[in-house]
């Protein structure tokens, strides 16, 4: 293929590197500071919650608890209808080498994006050049066509290995799925503080995947709707609310290898330490919501949209007491409340570590803003969010406001070591 | 345009404490107001002033006991009730913003929702030159618009039942043609009262879901299952026309459901919060799902479903709407000339006695449906809070 990203990341050309020898070390080092503080501004948080770079390789694939960075770019990738094992090997192997070296904060390829044979087109597209990575992770997942096409072709022998759960997600109550914004073979999610980042790493993954595989659908998200490490302080919504104040945290190690990380036991080999990602465009009709009463709205989420504290009382991080009523018995926290629905003791003690972002993607043809929320959610198996997601799709009184118009679901295979690579224990 | 109308609620300007009766003094145009504070603790209600001048008066209260608490301001025979908030849970605040004429008032907590308040103490509201006259007395216009929602709900629902047994017939008996032009006159009455009868949370599934409503594995009935059947050009390769028993499974279900609808709805009265919220759902039913085409997915009549929806909010503002005019004359104006230009645009796709398919509008002709929709939606959505102090 065209561009040989190089299998040893440390043959990248390193952005700080490069700020270096123009004499601008200092600087450079200033721009992660810098990062930091937005982070910082941001979140409202009193210490760093993301680091400057987190290392691509290990047990698990990064992006996952890794504390949420502020900005994301997503893609859902088909595979080339010629491709065989063999490209689809190939292509995982330059992917893991051109993560690895741009999480680090280098360019991809042995001269990166303004070195190398004048006569020939830079390896790096170069917009990141000077830019440090901000906590740039890259996070791969396998969706169910890739193990077998909706027609049943078996494309790279590898239908024999694919999890049973690895279905689509079922048809839930008011979905109005569209497809060109749902399911593909392959995905990428890239997290940032910087946008720019974030795009740099999608942009140049699609161009080392060009004629082997295509983009088929990608999302822009700003702004975090999850905190996922308890050093970071609960972000708000396009409804204005604080989201995911319950979410699974980092800091809790026994309930995320209970409920995010796929054991050894639960079938699929090949994916013990990965997880499964559930990828939905939830559109918000915000026109409407924004004249809802404040009442409504604090009844719909089951939170006061000031603090995110419980309409039962006390402060955010206040257990719900979804027994407490008020007036005429009823509950304080009503039965259609999102938050009551999705709580865990409703769901049989499911929970999803979620890892959504707002978007808003230009308007519509009737004036509306196009925004709502991209949700991502990390689970050991779909079924934790099937189940909480029809809970939701049933009653929740939200969904007078929602719509959602994409979906997909992928296995994120485990971490890949130095030298290997992203979903080695499904291909070798 | 949009009328920026000089209506400012549940705004918490931050008023220094102590320095009760000291309110900005911007221009008469601005809506300014007292803020004061409560406290409600398990043994007290500590108002942070006893006295404020006539205008708009916020009180910020703050539950600092252990059990759910209300807050009541009561009239100066310690009964009437003036303004009040409830559901106020342990550790949280919240706003109560009235609009008070000068003269003796009362303010009072009661902590755990049972037996007389605690810490009742008086409240002076002194006169004020800001201040509108605040009709106190609206208990019987409240009380005729009640009386006369309750019957228009019960009327249109009667026509319901009637329209629904023709409709039914026909597409029994085979007789598509006569079925396609009952099924949206028919159902304008439905949607006229559509957040009433979507209160009843079990029959609305039953009678007016989408199929992409339906989760996998639940039966589709009422109106649109039958809408499909009658319109099947759109529908889905292989999509098979119902056979003669599964008509009269879906006919018989439609009757039998709206006939207990119809006596779901005989007892009933509202609020006149119930009502303003009424006619704020209303549109947002066509802000959501006739503006945008989703409702009538198969016979694209959603401009009778706009029409209906319209019906009804303007029947519910009507009947609160010489209360809106002594509150509030110029929500009043604003409403009611938004409310000509939305009818004078659903006006301009009139075809015999009934609209234009959705399918036969523009781009720009939906889009300034759109657009009005919004305008007339945002001052609407004032009217629960100019109107329920």
């Amino acid at each position: 293929m065209g561009v040989d990203a190089g299998a040893t990341p440390s043959r990248g050309m390193s952005r700080r590197g490069l700020l270096g020898l123009a004499g601008a070390t200092a600087a450079g080092i200033g721009l992660g500071v810098a990062g930091d503080r937005a982070a910082i501004a941001a979140t409202g948080g009193t210490e760093p919650s993301v680091a400057a770079t987190y290392p691509f390789y290990g047990e698990h694939q990064a992006g996952i608890v890794t504390p949420a960075q502020d900005r994301l770019h997503f893609a859902a990738f088909d595979l080339a209808a010629d491709a065989d094992t063999a490209d689809l090997t190939a292509l995982l192997k330059d992917w893991t080498a051109a993560a690895a070296a741009m999480s680090a904060g280098k360019d991809i390829g042995d001269f990166g994006a303004v070195s190398g044979p004048y006569d020939a087109p830079p390896e790096d597209t170069g917009e990141a050049l000077g830019l440090a990575p901000a906590g740039l992770t890259i996070t791969f997942g396998f969706g169910p066509t890739l193990f077998e096409t909706t027609d049943g072709v078996d494309r790279f022998g590898i239908a024999d290995r694919r999890p049973a759960e690895l279905v689509d997600l079922p048809h839930f109550p008011g979905d109005l799925l569209e497809d060109g914004r749902s399911g593909g073979d392959l995905c990428i999610q890239a997290c940032s503080n910087d946008p720019q980042v974030a795009v740099h790493a999608i942009r140049n993954l699609s161009r080392i995947a060009f004629g082997r595989a295509v983009l088929r659908w990608s999302q822009l998200g700003f702004g975090r709707t999850s905190s996922t490490s308890t050093s970071q302080a609960t972000p708000r919504n396009l409804f204005g609310f604080k989201d995911g104040t319950a979410n699974i945290k980092a800091e809790q190690p026994s309930t995320v290898d209970e409920q995010v990380w796929v054991s050894k036991e639960d079938g699929a080999a090949w994916l013990a330490g990965g997880s499964y990602l559930v990828a939905r465009r939830i559109r918000m009709t915000i026109e409407t919501w924004d004249r809802t009463i404040l009442s409504e709205q604090e009844s719909i989420f089951g939170r006061n949209k000031g603090e995110g504290a419980p309409l039962s009382g006390g402060t955010e991080f206040t257990e719900p007491d979804f027994h407490l009523a008020g007036r005429g018995d009823a509950p304080l926290i009503a039965d259609t409340a999102h938050m009551r629905l999705a709580h865990p003791s409703h769901n049989d003690g499911r929970m999803l570590l979620r890892r959504g972002y707002n978007f808003v993607d230009g308007n519509d043809a009737l004036g509306r803003l196009d925004a709502g929320l991209f949700f991502i959610s990390f689970q050991r198996s779909p079924e934790q969010f099937t189940r909480i997601q029809l809970n939701l799709a049933r009653h929740d009184a939200l969904n007078e406001y929602i719509r959602h118009v994409g979906s997909a679901l992928f296995a994120v295979p485990p971490g890949a070591s130095a030298g290997g690579f992203v979903g080695e224990t499904l291909l070798d | 345009m949009l009328t920026r109308l000089p209506l400012i609620l549940l705004v918490t300007a931050i008023v220094p404490l102590g320095l009760s009766g000291c309110v900005a003094n911007t221009s008469a145009a601005d809506t300014t107001h007292e803020a004061l504070t409560v406290d409600s603790s398990s043994e007290s209600c500590t108002v942070s002033a006893s006295d404020a001048p006539a205008g708009n008066v916020s009180f910020t209260v703050t539950n600092s006991g252990n059990q759910v608490t209300e807050f009541y301001l009561l009239g100066d025979d310690q009964l009437r009730i003036v303004g009040e908030v409830e559901n106020i849970g342990p550790g949280l605040t919240r706003d109560l913003v009235v609009q008070l004429g000068a003269g003796d008032y009362f303010t009072s907590c009661k902590p755990g929702m049972v037996g007389a308040g605690i810490g009742t103490a008086p409240f002076t509201v002194t006169k004020s030159e800001a201040a509108r006259t605040v009709d106190t007395d609206l208990a019987a216009q409240v009380e005729s618009a009640n009386a006369n929602y309750a019957s228009y709900v019960k009327d249109q629902v009667a026509q319901l039942v009637t329209g629904t047994d023709a409709f039914a017939s026909a597409y029994l008996a085979g007789d598509d043609d006569a079925a396609r032009t009952l099924y949206a006159p028919t159902r304008a009455h439905w949607e006229r009262v559509e957040t009433i009868a979507e209160s009843f949370g079990d029959l609305d599934p039953k009678l007016d879901l989408r199929e992409a409503d339906l989760e996998e594995g639940q039966e589709w009935t009422g109106w649109h299952a039958i809408e499909k059947d009658l319109w099947p050009a759109e529908a889905e390769p292989g999509f098979a026309a119902y056979t003669p028993l599964k008509r009269q499974h879906l006919a018989e279900l439609l009757v039998a459901d709206t006939k207990t609808l119809h006596s779901n709805v005989q007892d009933l009265s509202f609020t006149l919060s119930e009502q303003t919220n009424g006619a704020i759902g209303l549109l947002d039913e066509v802000a959501t799902g006739k503006v945008t085409g989703e409702e009538e997915f198969w016979s694209h009549t959603d401009l009778w479903d706009f029409q209906a929806n319209v019906d009804g909010a303007k029947v519910l503002y009507a009947g609160v709407r010489e209360i809106v005019i002594e509150t509030d004359a110029d929500l009043a104006d604003t409403l009611d000339a938004e409310f000509d230009e939305l009818q004078a645009l659903l006006d301009t796709q009139r075809v015999d006695d009934g609209f234009a398919l959705y399918t036969e509008l523009t781009p720009a002709e939906i889009k300034a449906f759109s657009d009005q929709v919004n305008a007339l939606g945002e001052p609407l959505n004032k009217l629960t809070a100019t109107l329920v102090l």
